[in-house]
């Protein structure tokens, strides 16, 4: 038992440093510095607010998450079930005292930045769930009492959510909950089955959406039904992407967004920006360096003692590859709209702290990766 | 280890798992760049049309109108600079401070106020709101010299449409104003290049011409946000002034022809006989067409509306009278073209005509004695003409008639209010009235009264194609590329004329010479009903026929009683009428002239005319030397 208790030996603040993901760290840092150069674009190419208030949040949450890598991986998982009471409890909060905008309560005013739990709710779940996964046997993981449990687990933060009302993070805390549970081992079939009942209480579902949700819908399957109201949006988000052309018209130089035809380009539309001012071959850079943070992320699971850290750091992955498609497939006009913002890049201190605190525990998880958690 | 052994399994479970959303990731990722691809870089075309579309509008500035000018190439109708004031409401800081400044500067009225403050609420902010379309220069210079304290306020200098010579065109050239919406959809060359602010035609060869007077906008290209807000000029296309119109007219004539009128009812035209060239074409009283550039105000309107002698009437081509006497010389040259007289031929005046117990009065009550042709017509012995009509009959009378001209619109579709006219037959009275022609009424048409109505300017082309020697002529009052020296012209139609029938007016040359050597002696014999307004110089000499149409009949009372024509209520006076053309050497110009209850010919009319060929004809040099310039086809 030597050698055990040698690798459960704290390590020394060098060696943590040491053993720090670099390239992670670099690819991370790297799309900090760029989404403040899109977001001094966003601001037609002066310093104001939303560049300023983006710079002030990569300077506190960036250390923030280099402090969250220095805290020892077992510390996170014996945190995990407290994390996420603690994320419900503040979504109870919110239901009841938060902020209210355009129609939906879904923040608590901090002082920095208006804090959204729901977007806390999506490193929350994965952790939480991670933690399950990790304790449970494998012989019970397709146990009905463990399918209840983390169902459970699931759908109270989705109900809460779904309640704000806020369909967009809702679905991507499910699908974050989700994959956990496909990579914790539950079998194919129960996902095929309730891919099978989704699919039939689909029409029900619809019948219980908002009208402005139904609407978004419509408008996906047709934009140009109504090309001033719901429609145009997406119009815009496409004219902005493809007259961007392969080079793309130059930073600061995307008339679409300087000249106001884009909605919401500081956040869920960001990408548009981007796209406009930097074309296929900048879109394209993009997306590399989010694979790379992507792949660097999943190995770092593979290296991975723990199957906390493995599942933390495979479920965490998915969940930045959903939100990016989501982003992307919205964009482009792929999928209905639905608000999801693209990490990093969209303007939004909730949305980046829930990143950073996710990529500080996949940072923690490579520092002590040799580490066995009981 | 049974712990560490189901981890292992565990550890398992979760890489195959994660293996196969790898595989899963690759494809999505796949298909999200293959959608980026077709758009940026297979639709690309098609997205930066779009995004053009959005950022870059357009604004169309009004364009500017072609001239006219005479002959001579003096502008008749041209454009000015003249100074407006607009105000930029999202630039003003106060605007009731603005308002109040402005009324104090401007004199404006309270509605005027009132109407800006209206336009304020309708455009949007950025749109200028146009204060004065005419600005003073003095006004012009307060605005400027108080500028500091008038923030929002921009004076601007543009352009408007000017008549130089005020009233002395009107009736030619009508005018433009802002039209209606009506006047754009009927327009397709208005209503797409119709900018707010931008005047067309309403009247004359303005509105006739617009498609070509039009011109074309310049273009403003400027960027904008969502909101149609310019944030910076790309570029500026120029527009194309409309085309340069040359009229036949000669300004010099036509304003001799205003200062001849002096403001009576009446009108005066003036033909080249060889080219149909119009020389001047006035219709009095008239009116200035400047004045409804900017629009008229109501007093204005209402001195030119109500005004009795009609200003808004053209009377050279709507105006329709008897040609009286005037008619004379195409009943002479019918009869002689049909043998029914010969110039031998004698009719005995004895002041009246019994008919079928109905009696037909000479002018002269004491009667001409016997007349032959040449007599009667100097003298216009009516008795010899009802004699002769009644030989000749009506029909073939409208076969002459109608061949010079008479019954036929002739400026063609230049102007859509000429009228017609009249030249009777027995088939269009069975058809019209539904009554059989009698044979009365030949009578008097033979002496130009009756059914007959004729435009002053049918008068005229009638007598040019009499002094030309009887040959169709096509009046033009537009200089087109086809212009030819009158040497040419009469040359060439003489030539055509061996070929074309529709040219030749005539059938025997000689009776066209009889009626001329008829006209000459009414004018320059004594005893000639115009020989007081002869010129004796054969270098202005002219033969003429004059007229006096009677505009109700003569009671046996009246007749008996003789009166003076100032006796007479204005409204029963005749009017008077002369018809000419000179000089009568080697002729060149016709005329016509009436003055509406003048009175007669001979005393109102015909002196017009011994002032008018004095000039036309000192004139004629300077015309034959004008050069042909930059003419457009039109």
């Amino acid at each position: 038992m030597f050698q055990h208790d040698r690798l459960n030996n704290e390590l020394t603040f060098w060696q943590k440093v040491k053993e720090l993901d670099y390239i992670l760290l670099i690819s991370i840092f790297l799309l900090s510095i760029l989404s403040l150069f899109v977001m001094y674009s966003t601001d037609g190419g002066e310093i104001l607010f939303h560049t300023k208030s983006h710079f002030s949040k990569i300077v506190v949450f960036f250390p923030l998450m280099i402090l969250i890598a220095f805290f020892n991986i077992r510390w996170w998982h014996n945190f995990s079930y407290l994390f996420y009471i603690a994320v419900i409890l503040l979504l109870i909060y919110v239901s009841f005292f938060g902020i209210k905008s355009s129609g939906s309560r879904r923040w608590m005013d901090l002082y920095l930045f208006n804090l959204q739990p729901s977007e806390l709710m999506k490193i929350a779940i994965i952790l939480c769930l991670a933690k399950y996964y990790h304790r449970v046997k494998i012989e019970n993981v397709n146990s009905v009492t463990s399918i209840m449990t983390v169902i459970t687990i699931i759908l109270i933060p989705i109900i809460m959510v779904l309640s704000q009302p806020d369909l967009g993070t809702s679905i991507l805390i499910a699908s974050s909950g989700l994959i956990v549970l496909w990579l914790g081992g539950v079998k194919i079939k129960y996902f095929i089955y309730s891919f099978i009942v989704f699919l039939i209480s689909l029409p029900f579902v619809i019948s219980f959406l908002k009208p402005y949700q139904k609407l978004r819908i419509l408008t996906f399957l047709d934009p140009d039904r109504d090309p001033l109201g719901a429609g145009y949006q997406i119009i815009q988000s496409k004219i902005a992407i493809g007259s961007g052309g392969l080079e793309g018209k130059g930073f600061l130089k995307g008339t679409q967004s300087y000249l106001d035809f884009l909605p919401e380009k500081h956040t869920d539309f960001i990408f548009t920006l981007f796209s406009e001012e930097f074309g296929f071959i900048g879109s394209v850079g993009l997306l590399v360096l989010y694979s790379i943070i992507i792949i660097r992320i999943l190995r770092i699971g593979a290296i991975s003692r723990s199957n906390f850290s493995r599942l933390f750091c495979f479920g965490f992955a998915f969940a930045i590859f959903i939100y990016i498609v989501v982003n992307l497939s919205m964009v482009l006009g792929l999928l209905p709209i639905v608000g999801s913002p693209l990490p990093i890049m969209s303007y939004g201190g909730s949305s980046m702290l829930a990143t950073m605190i996710g990529f500080g525990i996949v940072l923690s998880a490579k520092i002590n990766h040799k580490q066995m958690i009981a | 280890m049974i712990s560490g052994n189901s981890g292992i399994r565990k550890t398992d479970v979760i890489n195959r798992r994660m293996f196969i959303i790898g595989a899963a990731k690759v494809i999505i990722f796949t298909g999200i760049i293959a959608r980026l691809f077709s758009l940026q870089v297979n639709e690309n075309k098609k997205y930066l049309t779009l995004s053009d579309k959005n950022r870059i509008r357009e604004w169309k500035l009004p364009p500017i109108r072609g001239d006219i000018v005479d002959y001579f190439g003096n502008v008749i109708a041209g454009n000015l600079k003249v100074y407006q004031l607009h105000i930029i409401p999202e630039q003003v800081e106060n605007f009731n401070y603005l308002l109040t400044r402005l009324k104090t500067l401007l004199n404006l009225s309270d509605k005027k106020i009132e109407k800006i403050v209206k336009s304020k609420n309708k455009f949007k902010p950025w749109e200028s709101i146009i204060v004065s379309e005419n600005l003073s220069w003095s006004d012009f210079l307060k605005i400027n010299n108080y500028l500091y304290d008038l923030v929002g306020v921009k004076p601007v200098m543009t352009i408007s449409r000017n008549y130089p010579f005020s009233e002395t065109y009107t009736h030619i050239l009508g005018y433009v104003s802002q039209p209606n919406e009506e006047e754009i959809l009927a327009n397709e060359t208005v209503q797409e290049r119709f900018v707010p602010g931008m005047k067309i035609g309403k009247l004359g060869l303005e509105k006739t011409l617009e498609n070509y007077l039009i011109g074309t906008n310049a273009i403003q290209r400027y960027e904008v946000n969502a909101y149609g807000k310019r944030i910076n000029q790309l570029e500026h296309q120029k527009g194309k002034q409309g085309l340069r119109v040359r009229l036949t007219v000669d300004t010099e004539v036509q304003k001799a022809c205003g200062k001849l009128l002096n403001d009576r009812a009446g009108s005066i035209s003036v033909m080249d006989i060889y080219t149909g060239d119009i020389i001047a074409m006035y219709s009095s009283p008239s009116y200035d067409p400047n004045k409804f550039l900017f629009g008229i105000s109501n007093d204005d309107w209402a001195l030119i509306r109500n005004n009795p002698l009609k200003p808004l009437v053209n009377k050279t081509l709507a105006g329709l009278y008897s040609p009286g006497s005037t008619i004379k010389p195409i009943v002479a040259l019918s009869a002689l073209e049909n043998k029914i007289v010969s110039p031998s031929f004698k009719v005995k005046c004895t002041g009246k005509m019994e008919l079928y117990g109905q009696t037909f009065h000479c002018w002269k009550e004491k009667g001409h004695g016997f007349v032959s042709l040449k007599n009667a017509m100097k003298q216009s012995c009516d008795t010899y003409f009802y004699e002769v009509a009644r030989l000749l009959g009506v029909d073939r009378l409208n076969v002459t008639a109608e061949k010079f001209g008479l019954g036929k619109k002739v400026l063609g579709d230049y102007f859509d209010f000429e009228k017609s006219g009249l030249f009777p037959n027995t088939k269009w009275k069975k058809n019209n009235l539904g009554k059989g022609w009698v044979l009365g009424e030949t009578l008097i048409t033979g002496i130009g009264q009756g059914y007959t109505q004729t435009t002053p300017l049918q008068l005229c082309l009638m007598t040019a194609q009499i002094a030309n020697g009887g040959y169709s002529i096509k009046p033009r009052i537009i200089v087109d590329n086809n212009a030819v020296s009158f040497e040419e012209a009469k040359n060439k139609f003489e030539e055509e004329s061996l070929f074309s029938e529709e040219k030749k007016l005539f059938e025997n040359p000689k009776n066209i010479k009889i009626v001329q050597e008829a006209m000459f002696s009414s004018t320059n014999e004594l005893y000639g009903t115009s020989y007081k307004s002869r010129i004796d110089d054969p270098k202005y000499q002219f033969a003429g026929k004059t007229g006096t149409a009677q505009v109700k009949r003569i009671s046996m009372r009246e007749r008996e009683l003789d009166l003076k024509i100032e006796q007479i209520p204005y409204k029963d006076r005749d009017h008077a009428l002369f018809v000419a053309y000179g000089p009568y050497i080697n002729p060149r110009y016709a005329l016509s002239i009436i003055v509406e209850h003048g009175g007669s010919g001979s005393k109102t009319a015909a002196p017009i005319a011994k002032e008018l060929f004095k000039l036309i004809i000192d004139r004629n040099d300077l015309r034959n030397k004008q050069k042909n310039f930059e003419e457009i086809e039109i």
